[in-house]
């Protein structure tokens, strides 16, 4: 523990050290030599004295100023520049880039984007779920605001940027992310700080509004935590690893605290956990592409500190977008191995400690049949981490609807094949419905 | 048994994995003498080409025929970006969906938004279309900043690379007179171009066209054609059946009689338009890149207005 929190603090230095180069604030003081107190009056009286005429020169400067503004406000000077036409090297950044950002503002945003300039992008998701048909095992309600995600993003300093993702929904307020991004870090690393969902597998890391689907897969709720997953605070470190040729290749690192939903459980402050991921990616053709995962978690469960849950999971995607037609036309497939190794006492004797192993996978597939409408199905499979005897499945299908790119209407259908006991199933048969809204900044599409 | 030990040496793992990461050898970021630029389109490609000449290596990260304003932020060009020393974006939001990720994910400190590496073009040019007052995305998929498709205007190229001139000079100060050669060069032949494309369009002054998105603002004021509408009812929003209507009865009584599609959208809406109104749908490159031929800066402008001129002739 120690050793790793020297060399976390030895990185994070040596990440500061190079990421900001501003100069040192040096304080000044003004040792005054005298220790009487008429000589420390007399050199008070004469800082205010020269403060005094400070302020009166600003103030002459200042009311200067306001009188060659004042007329020019009236006419409009926005306009003038937003049709004037530059001539070439009008405009030089790179002589004089305080100039051009001046121009730049006047010229684009007008009073309205001036005051807006300094806010982060704000944007609101509504996710709205609707559900019928019979589930005795999970019910979820008829209609509910499922969430209300705020999304607060910008850029901190020229070494940083945030992002914060607050959701609001039935059952209260969540901090879903709020992490910082540190870009200008040496040896091409890339450190976010703060909470986040986890790089394990694919599913883990998306949010509910960015799903293909309107649920999570049964592993997710089985295996890996349900709908927030692997969402934790720490560091989370990934770096480009060198690769074979037309081989992309990138690892992570993660240190969580230890604690995600019901999956890991930290009772101690030594009780971190950890997140290891590799993605290989290779573009077969300009439209076909293949993504691979490889993840490890490990934490401490509910159980106590002495108790582990390891996980472990493969994924893999096949993407076909044709780029002459991809606002019509795409394919995905994906599919998602977990394994849970998880000690408890045995479901079976409970006086039995033991290591509980799982599996579960889901396969999925989307197809967007033309610029409005994309349809889908999956298939899920799904052992439970405390009983790996029970083992549910399902099927599900769907059909999206794109009035625009900031809104979306969804049809699912699901039949789940639940377990209830090792021998025991219960049917379920739901269809779900979805609106999906954007407000605000337009963020950036999944990949 | 649950396994007692270990946590030391699992978090000594994984940050040993951590420390390796940091020590694989920085190899980004070599003294090569060429500039390594990366754009967001291939028409800033072309043009920092152009200046650049063989002293820069230019990729592009958009391909001329794909939307811009949907591109898929693929691994594979974080690798491009992350050895980048100049990034040339088209700005005012065009690549919002997908360059801001690729941006951040490169770990590329040389082109994060406001380094000296990234440079927005857009600061150079003139944009059509600012909206004044509210702007609501009742409007569709609004920019705005003003019309991102300011680059089909060869006196905006000329600005852009008066831009990038400066900008490459200033990275490679012992090249700086090659590059002043190579934009003088460059300027008198786009000039010299521009001249034959103004004199080959001039016959067609102040005809009306319909156009599918609105990517034509520029290229449309520069040779003095007359947008009178568009395929789809409102930016980004695909074409409606009300919306086509109005659309044909429109260019009915305004006797319109060509429609200019970009080559990445669905040709069925506007050939039906073109069949009930006896116009004629025309394929034009809105970038460098299109079509195979379409090479460089100046090949966009021969195969658009060659194709332009050929629709307007018909249909006069």
């Amino acid at each position: 523990m120690k050793r790793f929190a020297a060399l976390s603090a030895l990185l994070l230095f040596y990440s500061f050290a190079h990421a900001q180069d501003a100069p040192a604030v040096v304080v000044k003081r003004d040792v005054s030599p005298a220790n009487t107190e008429d000589a420390r009056m007399k050199i008070l009286e004469e800082q205010v004295r020269t403060l005094a005429g400070e302020v009166a020169i600003l103030r002459s400067e200042l009311a200067e100023l306001r009188e060659t503004k004042s007329p020019e406000r009236s006419s409009g000077p926005q306009v003038l520049l937003a049709s004037a036409r530059p001539e070439p090297g009008v405009l030089s950044p790179s002589s004089q880039p305080a100039a051009a950002q001046v121009v730049q503002t006047q010229t684009f945003g007008g009073a309205s984007g001036n005051a807006k300039l300094l806010n982060p992008d704000i944007s609101l998701i509504g996710d709205f779920i609707g559900t019928a048909g019979r589930n005795n095992v999970s019910p979820s309600p008829s209609l509910e605001m499922h969430e209300s995600e705020v999304g607060l993003q910008a850029i901190i300093d020229p070494y940083a940027r945030a992002d914060a993702f607050v959701s609001f929904g039935e059952t209260g307020v969540n901090v879903e992310e709020a992490y910082v991004t540190f870009t200008s870090l040496p040896a091409g690393l890339l450190l976010k700080v703060g909470k986040k969902r986890a790089d394990f597998g694919k599913v883990n890391t998306i949010h509910n509004h960015a799903l293909p689907f309107i649920d999570r897969p049964l592993v997710t709720n089985n295996l890996v935590g349900g709908e927030d997953g692997i969402d934790d605070a720490g560091f989370f470190l990934s770096r480009f690893l060198p690769a074979p040729k037309n081989w992309f290749l990138e690892g992570s690192a993660e240190v969580l605290r230890g604690d995600s939903a019901e999956v890991f459980q930290a009772s101690r402050r030594q009780d971190v956990s950890v997140v290891g991921h590799l993605r290989a990616y290779r573009d077969l053709t300009e439209s076909t592409n293949l993504d691979f995962g490889l993840s490890y978690a490990r934490g401490h469960n509910n159980n106590g500190s002495n108790f582990l849950t390891n996980l472990y999971s493969g994924d893999a995607t096949l993407r076909w977008k044709p780029l002459r037609r991809a606002i019509y036309n795409s394919f995905l497939f994906r599919t998602e191995l977990v394994w849970s190794a998880r000690d408890q006492f045995s479901a079976a004797l409970p006086s039995l400690l033991q290591t509980e192993h799982a599996f579960g996978m889901y396969s999925s597939a989307e197809y967007r049949v033309n610029r409005r409408w994309t349809v889908g199905g999956r298939f899920d499979r799904s052992g439970h981490a405390t009983d790996a005897r029970l083992t549910d499945s399902g099927v599900s299908g769907i059909l999206t609807y794109w009035p625009s790119e900031f809104s979306q209407i969804r049809g699912q259908y699901r039949f789940g094949h639940l377990a209830t006991t090792p021998t025991d199933f219960s049917n379920a048969n739901e269809f779900l419905f979805q609106f999906l809204f954007v407000m605000g900044a337009h963020g950036a599409h999944p990949f | 048994m649950p396994r007692l030990l270990t946590k030391t040496r699992f978090i000594t793992i994984a940050a040993s994995v951590a420390l390796v990461f940091a020590l694989l050898d920085p190899l980004m970021g070599s003294a090569d003498s060429k500039i390594r630029i990366m754009t967001a389109t291939t028409d800033l490609a072309s043009l920092a080409q152009e200046i650049g000449g063989d002293k820069v290596d230019v990729e592009s990260v958009a391909r001329g025929y794909q939307d811009p304003h949907f591109v898929d932020p693929k691994p594979s060009f974080l690798l491009k970006l992350s050895k980048a020393e100049l990034l040339i974006v088209v700005g005012l939001e065009l690549e919002i969906g997908w360059l801001p990720p690729l941006i951040t994910q490169s770990s590329n400190p040389r082109i994060q938004v406001g380094a000296p590496g990234y440079f927005d073009a857009s600061r150079f040019a003139r944009i059509l279309e600012l909206p004044t007052g509210q702007v609501t995305r009742a409007e569709g998929d609004v920019h705005p900043l003003g019309n991102p498709h300011y680059w089909l205007d060869p006196d905006n190229a000329l600005r852009i690379a008066k831009g990038i001139q400066n900008k490459i000079s200033e990275m490679r100060p012992n090249d700086a007179a090659y590059f002043a050669e190579r934009y003088d060069a460059f300027a008198q032949r786009l000039k010299q171009s521009d001249q034959q494309w103004q004199a080959q369009m001039k016959p067609y002054a102040g005809r009306k066209v319909v156009t599918y998105h609105r990517s034509w603002p520029n290229f449309a004021e520069h040779f003095g054609l007359n947008v009178v509408g568009y395929v789809e009812p409102r930016p980004g929003i695909p074409p409606s059946p009300q919306h086509t209507v109005e659309l044909i009865g429109q260019m009915k009584r305004d006797a319109v009689k060509v429609i200019m599609v970009e080559p990445y959208f669905d040709l069925k809406t506007p050939n039906s338009i073109a069949r009930d109104t006896g116009a004629v749908v025309v394929v034009l490159m809105p970038s460098v890149g299109g079509e195979k031929e379409i090479t460089d800066y100046f090949k966009l402008f021969d195969y658009d207005i060659a194709k332009l001129k050929k629709a307007l002739d018909e249909t006069h």
